[in-house]
This record gives structure tokens, sequence and C-alpha cells, in this order.
């Protein structure tokens, strides 16, 4: 499966991602980060495809995709 | 697990200090990639401006020199003719290359210097407190035009691309923008393209990219990509300016 995963000490709050994703995998967090934002939260993983699109949209570099490898034939 | 994507080496590991939504982000990402996939780090050095990306030397692993309100191409210009094996950018904001250093961009440009400017269009002076900016909408408030731009009193928006892309000296003009991912792919194009055309001595290249001040125009980040797509991109139609390698040269 597909995962990102959200630098909450990087992320700003800024809904972007939450903007860019397709398939609407990524939500806000209802709490503070240690940083005073309302970070991102990857609230539904099994519908990830690690397409990178947050990643690409996000201004603080906070999103790291993740993606299995691929089975060589 | 594969990681898809990674920090660029040209981009030093430290937070930026950028407002939340902020496109200079985006784009100082877009640059190291540039930097780092053409294998220019080590010899590369930028310019950064007066605005809010007068810290970018902060974030960039080149050499980087701060330079006066304005003067990025000058001072790149400086750069390239005394080293020019050095990959030479300026970055800067549209109050910085639009307003104060309308005369080094012109001439910079006229001459055909060898650098590639990286110009962001956020439509406000954003540092300063959200005045009026060369490239403010009209009707577009500010805090020195709270009733919006008044053409009567300060006059039409400038497009810069359109303006440059009449001298001969301009060799690639394109204007992009970053409001949704779709647009910052074609803008990493973009600017590996201006930095492709350095390496090769084509002359001068600048990419305008329309960008996010979400703080100075008072809306949220996801409205200011809104803002961009409707309200922007009318006034400041995306595309290739000038192409000196494409067959209709100085045609759109």
């Amino acid at each position: 499966m597909p995962e990102i995963k959200i630098d909450e000490m990087r992320c700003k709050g800024c809904e972007l991602c939450v903007t860019a994703c397709p398939k609407q995998c990524i939500g806000m967090s209802d709490v503070f980060s240690v940083t005073g934002y309302y970070p991102a939260k990857f609230s539904k993983p099994e519908a990830c495809t690690g397409c990178a699109l947050c990643a690409q949209i996000c201004p603080d570099l906070a999103i790291e995709v993740y993606k299995e490898e691929p089975v060589k034939k | 697990m594969l990681q898809v994507n990674r920090r660029p080496k040209s981009l030093l590991d430290v937070k930026m200090h950028y407002c939340p939504g902020c496109g200079h982000g985006i784009v100082h990402r877009l640059v190291a990639e540039c930097l780092d996939e053409l294998e220019v780090a080590s010899r590369a050095v930028g310019v950064a401006p007066v605005g809010c990306s007068v810290f970018a030397d902060h974030y960039f692993a080149c050499d980087m020199i701060q330079g006066a309100h304005g003067r990025g191409p000058a001072i790149a210009t400086g750069i390239k003719r005394s080293k020019p094996e050095c990959i030479v950018f300026s970055y800067q904001g549209d109050g910085d290359l639009a307003s104060i250093g309308m005369a080094e961009t012109v001439h910079s440009a006229a001459r055909s210097e060898n650098i590639t400017v990286v110009f962001i269009n956020n439509s406000i002076y954003g540092m300063t407190g959200g005045q009026m900016a060369p490239t403010t909408l009209i009707g577009q408030p500010s805090t020195t035009s709270p009733k919006g731009r008044d053409v009567k009193v300060n006059g039409y928006p400038i497009r810069v691309c359109e303006l440059l892309s009449q001298l001969d000296g301009a060799r690639y003009l394109e204007r992009t923008s970053v409001h949704t991912a779709a647009h910052v792919i074609k803008t990493k194009k973009a600017l590996k393209k201006a930095f492709q055309n350095q390496i090769d001595g084509k002359g001068f290249s600048m990419v305008e990219v329309l960008s996010m001040c979400p703080t100075n125009l008072a809306i949220a980040p996801k409205d200011n990509a809104k803002f961009i797509a409707e309200k922007m991109l009318p006034v400041y139609p995306l595309g290739v300016y000038k192409d000196a390698d494409a067959p209709a040269a100085g045609g759109k």
C-alpha cells in the first residue's frame, strides 16, 4: 500500500495538499501541533495511490511519499 | 518501501520562515531540483532579492548574494561576466522586479545577459505589508488602495512577459503558476528549460510564476489558489511568450 508521512513539525496547515489530493486522502487534524498549527492528517490511507501530488504542492516539503517496490517479473 | 519524492540536495534541511500556503517554498524546491538534476549546484550562484525571499540564502545550498532592491539582474550580470563558468540565477518578486528593478530587468534582457531570472508574481507586496504592486489587478484591494486599484489614480497592471517579449535579447520567457499540483509540475519544466538555456549559452531566460500570498490578500491558501485561477489567469495568461529555439520565434 502506498503511504504518505506528514512531518507535523514542518506542516503549517495551509490545506493545499487537501485540495491537491485526487482521492481526498488528506484531512486536517483537530489537534494543535507543537508549532501551533492544525496540521494535515493522512485520514484515508486505503485510497492513496502514491501519486505524490500532495508532495508537489506542499510549500514546506512536509510530505514524504512511499510506494511499494515494483515486483520484478 | 520506495520513497517517491526526496528533498533536493540543493535545498538545505531547515524549516522555511514563509507564511502557510506561500508559493515561495514550492518555487524554492523546484529551483533546487533543477540545480540538482542539471548537476550545476556546485557552480551555481543565486541572487536573493529584497522581499519575503530575502532569506533565500538560508535555504539554498549553493552560493548566494543578497542584492539591493530590484538590482538582482544587474548583480547577476556582474557575476556572470566575471565568472562565466558559474550558473547564475536571480530570484525576485513582483515589487522587486517589476517596480524598482524594472530598468535592470529590461536592460539585462536587452543585453541578452546569459542569466536565469525567476520572477514570482503574487500581485501584491508581501514583506512590506500588502501594498499595491505594479502587478496588482484592477479593483484588487491592498493596504495602499483599500477600495481597490483605481485605473484613474494607479494605472494598469504590468505584464512583464509580454513587455519583455518585444526585446530581441530576451531568449526565453514563460509564465506559469503554482496554484495546482499540475501547474507546479509545468513550472518545474519551464525552470529547467530556463537553466538549460543558460548552460547552452542562449541568453536571457525568465520564468514568471503566479504564486500565492494568502497573508497579504487576507484569504485562506486554498481560496488564494482559486483567486489565481479565476482572477489572475485572465489578466496574466499562462504560456511561452518567447522561445528563441521555436520555429516561429517572437510569437506566442
